[in-house]
């Protein structure tokens, strides 16, 4: 976990707070460029953009929930408890973005569930509850990249790909921190 | 889960092991053994679309009037969104066919196995 090292906790969250708001802005920015797009688009593509965008917020929620588990288990200790909180801060952000942009396109956002099942069970340690996380960012990214090619409007596909960077950015810093190869191929799936 | 494993490599063009890799793609919206943004796939072979209880399905997903086989899988996973217009699975898919015999054989043997077996 030397990586982690690099920074003190505190500095690696100052670093992010201040850091967060520029990349909101910057994915903000896509969709913002795209709202004439938007607006141009027929009903139909509206709806089908929406529904894209709804599955992908409702995966958001869950990650957001999932890290809540994490967070609250007692099994992370510093600093990887402040990592799993600072990704919980990007999902977050990815959520809020994705249902003003379903308002936008007239849908109706999809909200969190009352109650998520995560395999509490078998999550006995640190490294077990980094290893999800890890599997979730993995899945996160592989689900970006199949909506990617989806969207009606472009910009929604490049807001797709802001975020799939992101979560795969998360994946990788997770497989450092388990001790697997933190970029194992190429092309990600 | 080893026999199971064997016998569905025996009966599926397709190696589950490999398919176990490329089910880590599905792994952002389902489980086997318990609903998530999509249903469990647990039970998933011969069971009709959008049909576990509790679920909320797509009507598109519910009236699709498929029952999953290898071969209607194998179709669906290939191109989601075309083969069910309208499901909330706004998935691009898995383009390669052996990749999708591969996973399609690790769905066969995982409901066969104690990962699925707990539960239903
Ligand atoms: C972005 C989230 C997402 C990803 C990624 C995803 N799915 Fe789905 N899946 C769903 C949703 C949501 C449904 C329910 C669809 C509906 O109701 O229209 C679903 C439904 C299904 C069904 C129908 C199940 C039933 O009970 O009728 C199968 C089979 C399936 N998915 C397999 C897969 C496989 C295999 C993968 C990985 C290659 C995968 N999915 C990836 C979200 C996803």
């Amino acid at each position: 976990m030397s990586f982690l090292k690099i920074s003190s906790p505190a500095a690696a969250r100052r670093l992010f707070l201040e850091r967060s708001g520029a990349v909101l802005s910057g994915a903000a920015v896509a969709l913002l460029a795209g709202r004439e797009a938007l607006a141009a688009k027929s009903g139909d593509s509206k709806a089908g953009d929406a529904r894209i965008l709804n599955t992908a917020l409702a995966a958001e929620l869950e990650a957001v929930a999932a890290y809540q588990v994490g967070a609250e288990s007692n099994l992370l200790q510093k600093p990887a408890l402040d990592l799993a909180l600072q990704f919980q801060g990007h999902h977050k952000a990815h959520a809020d973005l994705l249902e003003k942009t379903i308002r936008k396109l007239g849908g109706k956002p999809a909200s969190a569930k009352a109650k998520y099942s995560f395999p509490v069970e078998t999550l006995k340690n640190q490294l077990d509850v980094l290893r999800f996380a890890a599997g979730l960012e993995q899945g996160a990214v592989s689900a970006y990249l199949g909506a990617v090619p989806l969207f009606a409007t472009r910009d929604l596909s490049k807001a797709a790909a802001s975020i799939l960077g992101d979560e795969a950015m998360h994946w990788a810093v997770l497989r450092q921190v388990i001790g697997e190869n933190p970029v194992p191929a190429a092309f990600v799936s | 889960m080893i026999e199971a494993v064997a016998l569905a490599a025996a009966l599926a063009a397709g190696d589950p092991l490999r398919g176990k890799e490329i089910y880590a793609r599905c792994l952002a919206c389902h489980a086997l053994a318990y609903d998530r943004v999509g249903p469990r796939h647990c039970g998933l072979l011969g069971r009709r679309a959008g049909s576990v209880p509790g679920f909320a399905y797509s009507s598109a997903m519910k009236k699709s009037g498929i029952v999953w086989s290898k071969k209607t899988l194998d179709r669906f996973l290939a191109d989601p969104t075309h083969t069910v217009p309208g499901t909330a699975m706004t998935y691009a898919g898995v383009a390669d066919a052996q990749e999708r015999a591969d996973l399609i054989a690790f769905l066969a043997a995982a409901d066969q196995s104690k990962d699925c077996s707990a539960r239903h």
